[in-house]
C-alpha cells in the first residue's frame, strides 16, 4: 500500500491537464468552426472548396492519426511542437471541422424568408449576417456544439499516448506503480464523468438563456 | 527528410494486413453496438422506473467518459476477475458497449419519431401490441435510423486506432511498429491517414445515398 | 331502436389534476346517430377516445354490448380488464380521427385490409374484395394502389372511413372527422357519413362543430359544457328551442363565427 495522497495528487495534475487541454481545444474548434462553416456557404467558390477541403479531410481521418502525424511528421518539415500544443491543434481542427458543419446546417436552417427580408430592408450581405442570420442561428447550433465540446474532452485521453500527463497517463503511471487497476480507473471515470456533466449543464444554461432572448425578440 | 517509395511499397502489405483486423473489429464492433443499443433502448422505454432509471444513469456515464479508458479498464480488469478476453474481443466488446450508447439513442430517437395518432390508430384497428409494433412501428422508424446508423458505424471505424492501446494489431498498430523500427514516421502515418480518408471519402457518398433514399421524408 | 349498446355510468377521467369529466352518465341506443356538441376543452374528444380505449378511466363504468368496458369478471368480481379484454371490446368500435391517421407505408388498399387479415384472420383474397368495394362506396374505387401521401385530405379521410368500416363495427366514432379540411373539400367527407347513417344501422356517435350536419345527421344531439351534459335532445329541440341559457349563447358564438367569415 503506497502514498494514496501522493497518487491522488498525481492524478488531479492530469486532470488540470485535462482541462487546459479541453478549454483550448474548444476555443481553437469554436474560431476554426466559424470560419470554416462560414467559408462554406461563402458566394466565393474558392473559399467554399477550401473549407469543404479541410472539413472533409478532419472528418475523414482519425484525431488519433492526425494526432500522430502532427507529432510526429510535422516536425520532419520543420514544425516542432509540444506535446500540449501538437494535443490543442489537433482536437481544435478536428472538432472543428465537425462544428463547422453545425454552423453551416445552421445558417442554412434559417428561413428563407428572413433572406428576402434582409434584401427588402436593403441591409449588407454583412449586416444581414451579424445582425439577422446568426443571431437566429447561434441557438440552433448550442446543443450540437455541447455535444461536440463532450467529445472533444473524450478525445483528450488520446494525447496520453503522445506521453502528455493528462488524466489517462496519470491513471496508467498510477497503475504500473502501484499494480491496482480498479482504483486509479474508477477515479478518473468518475472525473471525466463530472467534468462532461458540467459541460451538459453549462450548456442547458446557455440554452435557456438563448431561446428567452429569442422570446423576448418575438 | 524525404519520402521513400521503396519504403512504402515495401510496408504496404503490413498495413493491409492491419487493415484487415480495422475492418473486422469495426464489424463486430456495431454488431454488439446495434443489438446491445437497441437493448439499452427497450430498457429505458421500461415501465420500471428504476430499470429506466439505472439504464438512463448507465448509457450517459458510458457517453460521458472516453472509450481509451474503457478500452484499458475492461482490458486490464477482466483478467484480474479470471476472464481472459483476447485484445481484439477485449476491443470489439469495449467498442460496441461505447457505441450501444449512441445507438440506443438513435433506436429511441426513431421509435418516437413515429407519431402518435399510428399507435391510436392501429388500437382501434385492434391490432395487437405485436402487430402494431411489426406493422405500423417499426417500417416507419427503422428507415429514418438507417443513416444514422452508417454515420456510427464511419465513426467506429475511425475510433479502431485507439485499440493499439490495448495491443491489438489493427492499421496503427502496425504503422507505430513499423515507425519505431524504422526510425521512419512520413511514410507509415501518411499512409494510415490515406486509407482513412479514401474510405471516408467513399463513404461520404454511400451517406448521402442512403440519406437520399431512407432520409425522413416531410410527411 | 330497442336495448342501449352503450351505457355510461358515474364516468370521471382527470389527466393528473385537471378533471374533465365528473360523473358523467348517458346511454346510447342501438343504431342511434348521436351528436357530441359543445365548446372547446368540453371533454367531447376525451369521451370518444375512452369509448375507443385510447384512454383510460378515473372512475365509473362503461358497459359496451352488455359487457364492461374497462372491467372484467373474474370469480365473480369486477376487476380493471386486461389487454385481452381491451381487445376483444375493441372488435364492437371503430374510430375515424380528426388527422386521419393513415398508415403512410402502406398503399390505400392495403391501409383498408391490414387489420381484417391480421386481427380476424379474413384471407387476402376476400379482404381485398371487400376494401374495394369500400374504396367504391366512399367514391375512391380508382385510388386503390395510390400511397397516403398521394392523396388530398377529403381523400385521406374517406379512406379512413372505410379502413374503419372493414372491420364492420357495431358502433363508430367520428371525432372532428372535417375540421382538418380545406372547406371545399368538406362536403364530400359528409356525404359519405350521411349515406352510412341512412343506409347503416350502425350506432354512430359524432363530434362536430358543423351545426347544418350534425342537424341532418343526428337522431339526438348531447349538449356538453366542462365535463357535464347541459342539454340533450333532438335537433329540431336544441337547435330551435334551446331550453338552457349556455346552449343559447353556444349556438350564437357559433352562428356569429360562421357568419363572420
Ligand atoms: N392527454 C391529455 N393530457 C392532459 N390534458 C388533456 C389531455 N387530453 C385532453 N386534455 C384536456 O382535457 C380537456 C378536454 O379536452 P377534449 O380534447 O376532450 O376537449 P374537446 O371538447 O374535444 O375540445 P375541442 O372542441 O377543442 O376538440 C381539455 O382541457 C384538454 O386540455
Ligand atoms: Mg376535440
Amino acid at each position: 500500500m503506497g502514498d494514496w495522497a501522493g497518487y491522488l495528487t498525481l492524478i488531479l495534475a492530469g486532470t488540470w491537464v485535462t482541462i487546459k487541454l479541453t478549454v483550448m481545444g474548444c476555443a481553437v474548434a469554436l474560431v476554426v468552426a466559424f470560419i470554416a462553416g462560414l467559408g462554406r456557404v461563402s458566394r466565393h467558390a474558392t473559399l467554399r472548396w477550401l473549407s469543404t477541403g479541410y472539413i472533409e479531410f478532419f472528418r475523414g481521418t482519425s484525431i488519433f492519426v492526425q494526432l500522430f502525424w502532427i507529432y510526429y511528421v510535422l516536425p520532419l518539415i520543420g514544425v516542432s511542437m509540444t506535446p500540449m500544443q501538437a494535443g490543442v491543434m489537433a482536437l481544435g481542427l478536428n472538432v472543428g471541422a465537425y462544428g463547422a458543419e453545425v454552423v453551416r446546417g445552421a445558417i442554412l436552417a434559417v428561413p428563407r424568408d428572413q433572406y428576402e427580408a434582409c434584401i427588402a430592408t436593403n441591409l449588407t450581405r454583412y449586416q444581414r449576417m451579424r445582425h439577422v442570420i446568426l443571431p437566429q442561428a447561434l441557438p440552433l447550433m448550442l446543443p450540437t456544439f455541447g455535444n461536440n465540446a463532450i467529445e472533444l474532452l473524450k478525445a483528450t485521453s488520446v494525447v496520453s499516448l503522445i506521453s502528455l500527463a493528462d488524466m489517462t497517463f496519470q491513471a496508467q503511471v498510477v497503475r504500473s506503480q502501484t499494480g491496482n487497476t480498479i482504483v486509479p480507473f474508477v477515479t478518473i471515470l468518475i472525473l471525466y464523468f463530472i467534468l462532461s456533466s458540467l459541460i451538459s449543464f453549462g450548456m442547458r444554461y446557455l440554452e435557456r438563456r438563448a431561446s428567452r432572448g429569442a422570446e423576448g425578440v418575438r | 527528410m524525404e519520402w521513400d517509395w521503396e519504403f512504402t511499397y515495401s510496408i504496404l502489405p503490413l498495413l493491409l494486413q492491419g487493415l484487415k483486423i480495422t475492418v473486422l473489429a469495426t464489424i463486430l464492433g456495431a454488431i454488439v453496438a446495434a443489438s446491445l443499443g437497441l437493448v439499452f433502448a427497450l430498457m429505458r422505454r421500461s415501465p420500471n422506473r428504476l430499470l429506466s432509471r439505472t439504464t438512463g444513469f448507465f448509457v450517459e456515464f458510458i457517453r460521458g467518459t472516453p472509450l481509451l479508458v474503457q478500452l484499458y479498464f475492461i482490458f486490464y480488469i477482466l483478467p484480474d476477475i479470471g476472464l481472459r478476453l483476447s485484445p481484439l474481443t477485449a476491443g470489439v466488446v469495449g467498442m460496441g458497449l461505447h457505441y450501444a450508447t449512441y445507438f440506443s439513442e438513435v433506436y429511441r430517437g426513431g421509435i418516437e419519431a413515429v407519431p402518435r395518432g399510428q399507435w391510436e390508430a392501429a388500437k382501434a384497428t385492434n391490432l395487437t401490441i405485436r402487430q402494431t409494433w411489426v406493422n405500423i412501428i417499426l417500417p416507419q422508424a427503422i428507415p429514418p435510423m438507417i443513416p444514422a446508423m452508417a454515420n456510427y458505424l464511419l465513426a467506429m471505424f475511425k475510433e479502431t486506432p485507439l485499440l493499439s492501446a490495448i495491443t491489438v494489431m489493427e492499421m496503427m498498430s502496425q504503422a507505430r511498429s513499423i515507425a519505431n523500427s524504422n526510425y521512419r514516421y512520413i511514410e507509415p502515418m501518411t499512409l494510415v491517414g490515406v486509407f482513412f480518408l479514401i474510405v471516408s471519402i467513399i463513404s461520404v457518398f454511400g451517406l448521402r445515398w442512403l440519406e437520399r433514399r431512407y432520409g425522413r421524408q416531410g410527411r | 331502436m330497442d336495448a342501449p349498446i352503450i351505457r355510461i355510468n358515474d364516468l370521471s377521467k382527470s389527466f393528473g389534476k385537471l378533471t374533465v369529466l365528473n360523473g358523467l352518465s348517458f346511454d346510447v341506443m342501438k343504431g342511434e346517430k348521436l351528436a357530441l356538441i359543445g365548446p372547446s376543452g368540453s371533454g367531447k374528444t376525451t369521451i370518444l377516445r375512452i369509448l375507443m380505449t385510447l384512454e383510460n378511466i378515473s372512475g365509473g363504468r362503461i358497459e359496451v354490448c352488455g359487457e364492461p368496458l374497462f372491467h372484467m369478471h373474474r370469480n365473480g368480481q369486477d376487476v380493471p380488464a386486461d389487454e385481452a379484454h381491451l381487445h376483444k371490446m375493441r372488435r364492437h368500435i371503430g374510430m375515424v380521427f380528426q388527422h386521419f391517421n393513415l398508415f403512410p407505408h402502406k398503399t390505400v388498399l392495403q391501409n383498408i385490409t391490414l387489420a381484417p387479415t391480421l386481427t380476424k384472420g379474413e384471407k387476402r383474397i376476400d379482404a381485398e374484395k371487400r376494401a374495394r368495394e369500400l374504396l367504391d362506396m366512399v367514391g375512391l374505387a380508382d385510388k386503390a394502389d395510390y400511397m397516403p401521401v398521394q392523396l388530398s385530405g377529403g381523400q385521406k379521410q374517406r379512406v379512413a372511413i372505410a379502413r374503419a368500416l372493414a372491420l364492420s363495427p357495431e358502433i363508430m366514432l367520428f371525432d372532428e372527422v372535417t375540421s382538418a379540411l380545406d372547406p371545399e373539400l368538406v362536403e364530400e367527407v359528409l356525404q359519405v357519413m350521411q349515406r352510412l347513417a341512412v343506409e347503416t344501422d350502425m350506432t354512430m356517435l359524432l363530434v362536430t362543430h358543423e351545426m347544418g350536419f350534425a342537424r341532418e345527421f343526428a337522431d339526438r344531439v348531447l349538449f356538453f359544457d366542462q365535463g357535464r351534459i347541459v342539454e340533450a335532445g333532438p335537433p329540431e329541440q336544441i337547435f330551435q328551442a334551446p331550453q338552457e341559457e349556455r346552449t343559447r349563447t353556444f349556438l350564437r358564438k357559433i352562428i356569429a363565427s360562421r357568419h363572420g367569415m
